[in-house]
């Protein structure tokens, strides 16, 4: 179980005080899977670094039940001048998993085979969400946090992305934040909505597409 | 954290230079010093005031200046919540202090067994007075890091006065060479402490020492204080990525 209990963000901007978040309250079950719809802007990405813990909210407790991952974006969390194996060492250590199998599922699934060995900075982008998705399934948790997951790499790679992330880990928890109605949809079972701060929960998806199609008009 | 400090250590392949690049910088003021003759015609053995010396001034600057804007190049780490701002500096001030003590001990050794140099009278007493600046060194960077992140000027400044520190942080003088009044207000400088005690170590009874240390407590705890609530403010306003 995941709770907030009246989270707020506020950012000191050139503007001033700028406040993204106010007053959240949300809870997550055990492997239930939410949508969270919003406007490029609206404050999607922060309220999952909160919930992750990679940033700490202004006001408001967050309680952390389940393991709950870093937000997976393909990209970002990387260590740019290591190499894509130091990498997936460094993470099984901050995350206390177990390093060889974590190595071991890397290397196959990322099929990057002796690039593995090279600096993640010099790693085209293609390359790099490869070992991003690798080394975020390697690491087990509850709670998955999905930010905005376009197409990675060629359909086939997608398609296993999905397989891995969808099918495999069905029974995990999963918070997935998109401005694509469509792909919440296909994947959630209950979806709210991000408007000026503010966030309004539906049970049904399509409850939550009608109220964000109102807000963008 | 230790993950973080292993992680770093593959950092770069040679990572000899660790405490070579220290090492190679305190022999080449070693040797500098030796031909302008800085003891000022004291009886000091030149090389154990040399290395004592610059070890000393190696110690809180590389630490410091590691510490400015310590955050940016980490930012992506950050991502992950076990990792903290803290642990981001602990890794790399814990490598600079490390470098630089190893750097000393091998010099010292080295020195010692070509007999350029003799052994430390009492190595309690030195090894006390390195810990103190060490801790000086790290409770400071902390402070200096979280200041740094917070204005650009802190990171601009900061060069400066490490610099102008320089002469001022007893590493090419011995207090017992000052006159009385100055003597006084030179140990209020935290390093000239340090740096007093290390000697007071290596050279033993042959020459007067000033240092206090109960005051380089007194102000390391304060400053420990001061780093550790500074970053505790950094860490809630970092923003990952």
């Amino acid at each position: 179980m995941i709770v907030l209990d009246n989270v707020s963000k506020v950012y000191d901007t050139r503007q001033g005080h700028r406040t993204v978040l106010e007053g959240i309250n949300l809870h997550i079950a055990k492997g239930e899977k939410l949508g969270i719809l919003g406007r490029n802007g609206a404050g999607k990405s922060t309220l999952i670094r909160l919930i992750s813990g990679a940033e700490l909210p202004t006001s408001g407790r967050i309680h952390r039940g389940l393991s709950i991952s870093w937000p997976l974006a393909f990209g970002g969390a990387f260590q740019g001048s290591l190499s894509g194996f130091d990498n997936v060492r460094f993470i099984c250590r901050v995350y206390n998993a177990s390093i060889e199998p974590a190595v071991a599922f890397v290397e196959k699934f990322s099929e990057l085979g002796a690039y593995l060995r090279e600096p993640v900075k010099k790693y085209s982008s293609g390359m790099r969400a490869r070992l991003a998705f690798a080394i975020s399934m390697a690491v087990e948790f509850d709670c998955f946090l999905i930010d905005e997951i376009v197409a990675v790499g060629d359909s086939r790679f997608h398609e296993k992305c999905f397989v891995e992330l969808f099918e495999k880990r069905s029974d995990r928890a999963m918070i997935i934040v998109s401005h694509s109605a469509d792909y919440i949809r296909a994947h959630c079972q209950h979806a709210a909505v991000l408007v000026a701060g503010k966030l309004h929960r539906f049970e049904q998806v399509d409850d939550a597409f009608a109220f964000y199609q109102s807000q963008s008009m | 954290m230790r993950e973080v400090i292993t992680r770093y250590g593959r950092h770069n392949i040679g990572f000899l230079w660790l405490f070579l690049e220290p090492m190679l910088f305190t022999l080449g003021v070693t040797t500098l010093w030796t031909v302008i003759g800085v003891t000022h015609g004291s009886t000091l053995p030149i090389t154990a005031f040399a290395i004592t010396g610059y070890s000393s001034i190696l110690l809180w600057r590389n630490c410091s200046n590691r510490a400015v804007k310590a955050i940016e190049p980490n930012l992506a780490l950050l991502y992950h919540r076990n990792v903290r701002v803290f642990d981001v500096f602990a890794a790399r001030l814990t490598l600079e202090i490390a470098g630089a003590s190893t750097s000393i001990i091998v010099l010292t050794v080295l020195f010692t067994s070509i007999g350029w140099m003799n052994q430390p009278a009492d190595i309690l007493t030195a090894v006390t007075g390195w810990v103190l600046l060490a801790w000086f060194a790290f409770s400071l960077s902390l402070a200096v890091g979280a200041a740094s992140e917070r204005s650009e000027i802190i990171e601009r400044v900061w060069h400066i006065f490490t610099y102008l520190m320089f002469p001022l942080s007893g590493a090419g003088f011995m207090v017992g060479w000052l006159p009385k009044p100055y003597q006084n207000i030179i140990l209020y400088v935290p390093m000239v402490n340090g740096t007093e005690m290390i000697r007071h170590g290596y050279f033993g009874s042959v020459v007067r020492t000033y240092e206090n240390p109960s005051y380089l407590i007194l102000f390391n705890v304060i400053l420990t204080f001061i780093g550790l609530a500074l970053m505790r403010e950094t860490g809630r306003r970092v923003e990952p990525e």
